[in-house]
C-alpha cells in the first residue's frame, strides 16, 4: 500500500450521445491521494477538464456510500473495479499503484444503451420491476410486525435478496449480458415472504417475460454475476426463480 | 402466459431444454463408455462385437437411438441459437474484460467446446455409426465382415481406424473438449433446473468434476491403448 500521492494514466470511454460511435481517450491525472474514492479521482479529472475548457466526463453517481446503485464503471475489466463486494464509490485509490494505467468503460449491454460517456440507460431494470416486482396491498395502518410468523432462515434469505441495489454489475460482467441475478433477487425477496405469495406465480412469469423482451442474454451459470455483485447476491436466487418459473408454467393455474 | 407451450420460448425454458437434453446425453455417454470398456476385458474383441451386435439389433436400443439423435439435435440447435442470442445481447464489446477474475474459461466457452465436439461427432459417426448402420462393414477396407461368433467385426474396424495417428490425436483432443464441456455442463444443468442447495450442490459439483474427468479418460484410453497396443 502506497502512502504518497499517485500519478495515473486513465483510458476512458468517451461517447457524445447514444448515436455517436465513441472511442477510448487517454488522460493523465497527477497528485491523486490514495485516500480518495475512485469517483473523487474522477471529480479531480473533471475539474481539470473544465478548467481547460474541455467537456467533462459524464458518469452516474448519487449517494457515494454504496447503497443507491447509481455508480456503474467497468474498471480494468471488472464492474466496480478490482475489490470484491464494493461499489465504485467505495473503491479507493489505495487499491491502485503509482504509475498504473486504468481502463474505464461503461456497462456494455444491448439492454443498457450508452447515454453519454460512462452513463448508461438502466431503465430496462425499472420496466422489469414494473412488470411484477411489487405486492398489491391496501394502504392503511401498518400491521403488527409479528402477526405473520416467518422462519428465521427464510427471513434472512429474503433480506439477503433484498440487498440488491440494482446497479447492473451482474449484467455488465455476464458474458451474455444476462439480468438473471437482478431479476431473481427481486423475485426472491417477495417469493420468500408471506406477503409475496398471492402474486408469486404471476410475478415470475411477467418479470421473466419483461426481462426477455428487454434484450438481456440467457443465463449460462458462469457465476460471474455472483462473484462481482457488490451486495453478494447468491446464485441460489436464480435457482429459486427457475423453480418458481417451472412451477408457474407447468403446475400453477395462475396466468401471467 | 401460464402454459407449457410458451414456457420453452422464454430464456429460462430454453436453458431448461439445454439442461435436460444435456443430462440425457450424459446418460448416453455412460452406456457408450460401458460398452467401450468391453475392449479391455477381451483381447479377441468377441465381447466388444457381442456388445456392438446387441446395440445394433435390440429394438429398445434402436428406438432409443432415434430419441438420442433428436436429443442431440435439440441440444445442438438450441445451443447455437442461445450462443448467437447471447452474443447479440452485447453488441459493443469491452476494450478490456478480465473474465478470469470471476469465472472459469470453460464455463464461458460452452459454445466453442460444443462446436469442437460437433466437429468430432461428424468424424466419429462417419467412422463407426455410418459404417455399421448404412454403408455396411463388408465394404470397409476389405476386412472380414463377421467374427468367429458370426457378429459383424466392429472390433476390426476399430483397430484399423485407430492405427492412424491423426485420428487417435483427434479423438484425444475431442475428449479433452468433452471433459471441459462436462466440467461446466454437469453441475450447470442442475442449477438451471432449480436445484441449488447448501448441502447437495457441493456434492453435485464434486460429482460433476469426477464424472467429467473419469469418463473422458476412459473414452480417450480406448484409441490410445489400441494405437500403442497396450494390453490388446
Amino acid at each position: 500500500m502506497s502512502t504518497g500521492n499517485m500519478n495515473l494514466t486513465l483510458k476512458v470511454w468517451r461517447q457524445k450521445n447514444s448515436k455517436d460511435s465513441g472511442k477510448m481517450v487517454d488522460y493523465k491525472v497527477s497528485e491523486i491521494s490514495p485516500d480518495m474514492s475512485f469517483l473523487e479521482m474522477f471529480d479531480v479529472l473533471n475539474e481539470d477538464l473544465i478548467t481547460k475548457g474541455d467537456d467533462p466526463i459524464v458518469f452516474d453517481h448519487d449517494c457515494r456510500e454504496g447503497i443507491c446503485g447509481m455508480c456503474s464503471m467497468f474498471i480494468n475489466g471488472r464492474p466496480h473495479g478490482p475489490k470484491d463486494a464494493v461499489t465504485t464509490c467505495q473503491l479507493h485509490m489505495r487499491s491502485f499503484k503509482d504509475g498504473d494505467t486504468i481502463v474505464v468503460e461503461p456497462w456494455r449491454a444491448k439492454a443498457f444503451p450508452v447515454i453519454k460517456d460512462l452513463t448508461v440507460d438502466r431503465s430496462a431494470f425499472d420496466r422489469v420491476i414494473a412488470a411484477g416486482g411489487f405486492i398489491s396491498v391496501n394502504t392503511g395502518n401498518a400491521q403488527d410486525a409479528n402477526a405473520l410468523p416467518i422462519p428465521k432462515a427464510q427471513a434472512d434469505a429474503a433480506f439477503e435478496a433484498a440487498a440488491c441495489i440494482g446497479c447492473g454489475a451482474c449484467v455488465a460482467t455476464c458474458k451474455n449480458a444476462s439480468a438473471m441475478l437482478f431479476v431473481s433477487a427481486k423475485i426472491s425477496q417477495l417469493a420468500l415472504l408471506p406477503q409475496g405469495q398471492p402474486e408469486r406465480y404471476k410475478r415470475v412469469q411477467n418479470m421473466v417475460a419483461q426481462m426477455d423482451a428487454e434484450g438481456f442474454g440467457n443465463c449460462t451459470n458462469t457465476g460471474a454475476c455472483e462473484a462481482e455483485c457488490p451486495k453478494g447476491i447468491s446464485l441460489e436466487n436464480i435457482a429459486r426463480m427457475n423453480r418458481d418459473f417451472v412451477t408457474a408454467k407447468f403446475v400453477s393455474e395462475e396466468e401471467g | 402466459m401460464g402454459s407449457i407451450a410458451n414456457a420453452f420460448s422464454s430464456s429460462i425454458g430454453k436453458k431448461l431444454i439445454m439442461g435436460l437434453t444435456g443430462l440425457f446425453l450424459i446418460s448416453f455417454l455412460v452406456v457408450h463408455c460401458f460398452l467401450n470398456a468391453f475392449v479391455f476385458f477381451d483381447k479377441t474383441g468377441a465381447l466388444f462385437n457381442e456388445g456392438a451386435h446387441f446395440m445394433a439389433t435390440n429394438w429398445i436400443i434402436r428406438a432409443m437411438e432415434v430419441v438420442l439423435m433428436a436429443g442431440l439435435l435439440l441440444h445442438i440447435v438450441q445451443g447455437l441459437r442461445l450462443t448467437f442470442q447471447n452474443q447479440a445481447a452485447r453488441p459493443v464489446k469491452y476494450a478490456y474484460n478480465d473474465g478470469n477474475a470471476n469465472s472459469k474459461w470453460y464455463s464461458r466457452s460452452m459454445g466453442l467446446l460444443g462446436t469442437l465436439l460437433l466437429m468430432f461427432l461428424i468424424v466419429h459417426l462417419s467412422d463407426f455409426w455410418i459404417v455399421s448402420r448404412f454403408t455396411g462393414i463388408e465394404h470397409f477396407n476389405g476386412s472380414t465382415p463377421a467374427d468367429l461368433n458370426g457378429h459383424e467385426d466392429m472390433f476390426a474396424v476399430m483397430k484399423a481406424k485407430f492405427s492412424e495417428p491423426w485420428r487417435v490425436g483427434l479423438y484425444v483432443l475431442a475428449m479433452i473438449s468433452l471433459a471441459y464441456h462436462l466440467l461446466h455442463g454437469f453441475a450447470s444443468a442442475f442449477q438451471t433446473m432449480g436445484w441449488n442447495h447448501k448441502k447437495y450442490t457441493p456434492i453435485i459439483k464434486a460429482t460433476g468434476v469426477w464424472f467429467s474427468i473419469i469418463i473422458s479418460l476412459l473414452f480417450a484410453a480406448m484409441p490410445v491403448a489400441i494405437y500403442f497396443g497396450w494390453g490388446l
